[in-house]
């Protein structure tokens, strides 16, 4: 890959001389080569990776018959998206999807920062243990017991039950990217705040939590990420008038006809929002998705 | 978990006021742990040894380990779920883990666009699941479909994808290894990273091709991450619910059924709870095996090339 320069004595014989010049011009074309190669691979990978997502968005965008039609070409039309919010409340279903996501974020924040600090300063090291095991256990382990439990409360199909069940997965989540980042903020500095006489709240709040603002970010991003995508736990806990985007899509296919167009204008709308946080957000996401597999 | 350890012996033990002011910080997390997660994951062992409908008119009734014994000895829909869910991981995360490198790898050096397409690379695996397995359930149609209207185009014959019980595992093993090998290649890359530089000169002095750099020292210096990366992959394969249920719902027969969509529907579409329940807890134990394997893996390598 890289070419190696080695000084040329002058006492070399000009044929040592042209050689090394022919190697190193070798070296260039098998650099140009090279660049080139990763170049169209690169090209492979991604047209892989984002022709769904593009198929999808331009399926959302043709009448019933173009996407039918043995044909290419189309004739853009707005109706799917009119239909979606028109016919089938999806507007209401995007609200019900912002406000778990957002409240199970809050929450989860809520109970989970304080206890990742913790975790990474008085080293209640078995409670990180136990959040940990939560990522292995099936959720549907969960699920039959909270669903039992919410029906006899009368909580199924409420918010709250949907908010909660959304906090089983952010809250370890959350503990998991903070825990790490807490030990790695220097000691020294809340220390000496303690020592001017704040308190252990006053030290989280004032001088550990603004330092971990950038981690934090990487949690609230993920765990909303994670409540607006979630299936499983709104496909049993959800009701009629609570049901998230995910349920809602999927009660959309199971009619009798397929309205493809309508489906794809829905599959659009629910993954917009997520797709511009992610690229407005990059380098947090990057962080969360990767988070633990580095330094753990 | 390396990263929870204790980084300084404790000397002097703190006193009451103090222990309950720690206390208050992890009170909230503990009363939701137990509550949320303790109390339902200790229900359901329970559960696992009764017999119930859901019905609040009939109690559970106790049964000992019948429900045990009947996935172990008369239902005909366990053992092959078991062996098609470890089939479905173990491609998912193999194929995943080597696409992942091999994208890792073109990434890491800077070039322009590098950071667009790093972004771009993200979207199949932040984008709703059940979102896209509607795309992909339109894309596979048999007959209105792009990848039949490709293949009639070409003048091949065009497939069944998965309405054929021989391919429709496969093609949600495909969906899965595009959705995943965006977090392989993302882990990798963080990891090649963090390599340190020096040995890369050494080899480079010494004459090593790229190839055998490769081999000899970026792969063995990047087990330790890869191994979290499949350990992690590997326990969220081995859940996988969401692309599964919404595009087969376990068919077309009880061909792509696996130990999550078979507890679902046993849970939720059946109401034996008992029976679901058992399922479960053999389902976790399997998890929790897997996990303990590769965790226990890591440890002996790090701690050989510690050495």
């Amino acid at each position: 890959m890289t070419n190696i320069t080695r000084p040329i004595d002058p006492s070399q014989s000009l044929a040592i001389r042209q050689e090394a010049l022919a190697s190193r011009r070798r070296a260039n074309i098998r650099r140009a080569l090279f660049g080139t190669l990763r170049a169209l691979l690169l090209l492979l990978v991604l047209v892989v990776l984002l022709f769904p997502i593009v198929w999808i968005a331009l399926s959302a965008f043709q009448s019933h018959i173009d996407i039918i039609s043995p044909a290419w070409g189309f004739k853009p039309t707005m109706r799917n998206f009119e239909k979606v919010f028109d016919e089938y409340n999806f507007l209401q279903y995007m609200w019900n999807s912002f406000l778990v996501a957002s409240l199970s974020t809050f929450f989860s924040l809520v109970l989970g920062l304080p206890g990742a600090y913790a975790i990474a300063r008085f080293h209640y090291d078995w409670l990180g243990v136990v959040l940990l095991a939560a990522r292995i256990v099936p959720g549907i382990t969960f699920l039959v017991p909270w669903y039992i439990l919410f029906s006899r409360m009368g909580l199924n199909g409420s918010y709250i039950a949907l908010i909660l069940s959304h906090m089983i997965v952010s809250m370890p989540f959350i503990v998991w990217v903070m825990v790490p980042f807490f030990e790695g903020l220097p000691i020294e500095v809340e220390e000496s705040a303690r020592i001017d006489g704040a308190s252990m709240l006053g030290t989280f709040v004032r001088i550990a939590l603004p330092l971990a603002v950038p981690a934090i970010m990487t949690a609230t991003i993920m765990s909303f990420i994670f409540s607006w995508n979630n299936f499983m736990f709104s496909l049993v806990l959800s009701g009629d008038e609570t049901r998230t985007l995910p349920v809602a899509i999927f009660n959309f296919m199971t009619y009798a006809s397929i309205d493809w167009g309508g489906l794809m204008a829905a599959a659009v709308i629910i993954t917009l929002p997520v797709l511009v946080i992610t690229v407005f957000m990059q380098r947090y996401v990057v962080s969360g998705l990767t988070a633990g597999a580095i330094k753990g | 978990m390396s990263t929870l350890q204790a980084t300084e012996p404790r000397i002097n033990r703190p006193s009451f006021k103090r222990r309950l002011h720690r206390l208050g910080f992890i009170m909230p997390a503990v009363i939701f742990v137990v509550v949320m997660m303790a109390f339902p994951v200790v229900y359901n062992g329970w559960l696992s040894l009764h017999e119930w409908t859901g019905s609040a008119r009939r109690a559970p009734v106790y049964v000992g380990f019948e429900n045990y014994t009947e996935l172990f000895t008369e239902s005909d829909r366990f053992f092959p779920a078991v062996q098609r869910t470890f089939l479905f991981s173990t491609v998912v995360v193999v194929v995943e883990l080597v696409l992942g490198i091999g994208i890792a790898l073109l990434l890491r050096d800077a070039f322009p666009g590098h950071t667009i397409i790093k972004t771009l690379i993200l979207l199949p695996m932040v984008a709703t699941p059940v979102a896209v397995s509607m795309g992909w359930l339109l894309m596979l149609e048999p007959t209105i479909g792009v990848f039949n209207k490709i293949l009639r185009d070409l003048g091949l014959p065009i497939q069944p994808f998965l309405g054929s019980p021989d391919q429709a595992l496969w093609v949600l093993m495909a969906v899965d290894i595009w959705q995943w090998t965006p977090m392989m290649a993302m882990i990798t890359l963080a990891g090649l990273l963090s390599l340190p530089e020096d040995p890369y000169e050494a080899a480079l002095v010494d004459g090593a091709s790229a190839l055998q750099s490769f081999i000899h020292i970026t792969l063995p210096l990047l087990i330790p991450t890869l191994l979290t990366a499949v350990l992690l992959r590997s326990i969220e394969a081995l859940k996988t619910f969401d692309i599964i249920y919404t595009m087969t719902r376990g068919g077309p027969g009880f061909s792509t059924e696996t130990l999550n969509t078979l507890s679902y529907m046993q849970a939720f579409e059946y109401f034996r709870l008992g029976e679901a329940s058992a399922l479960l807890v053999v389902f976790f134990a399997i998890v929790l095996g897997v996990s303990v394997i590769f965790i226990q893996a890591r440890r002996t390598i790090s701690a050989r090339q510690a050495l």
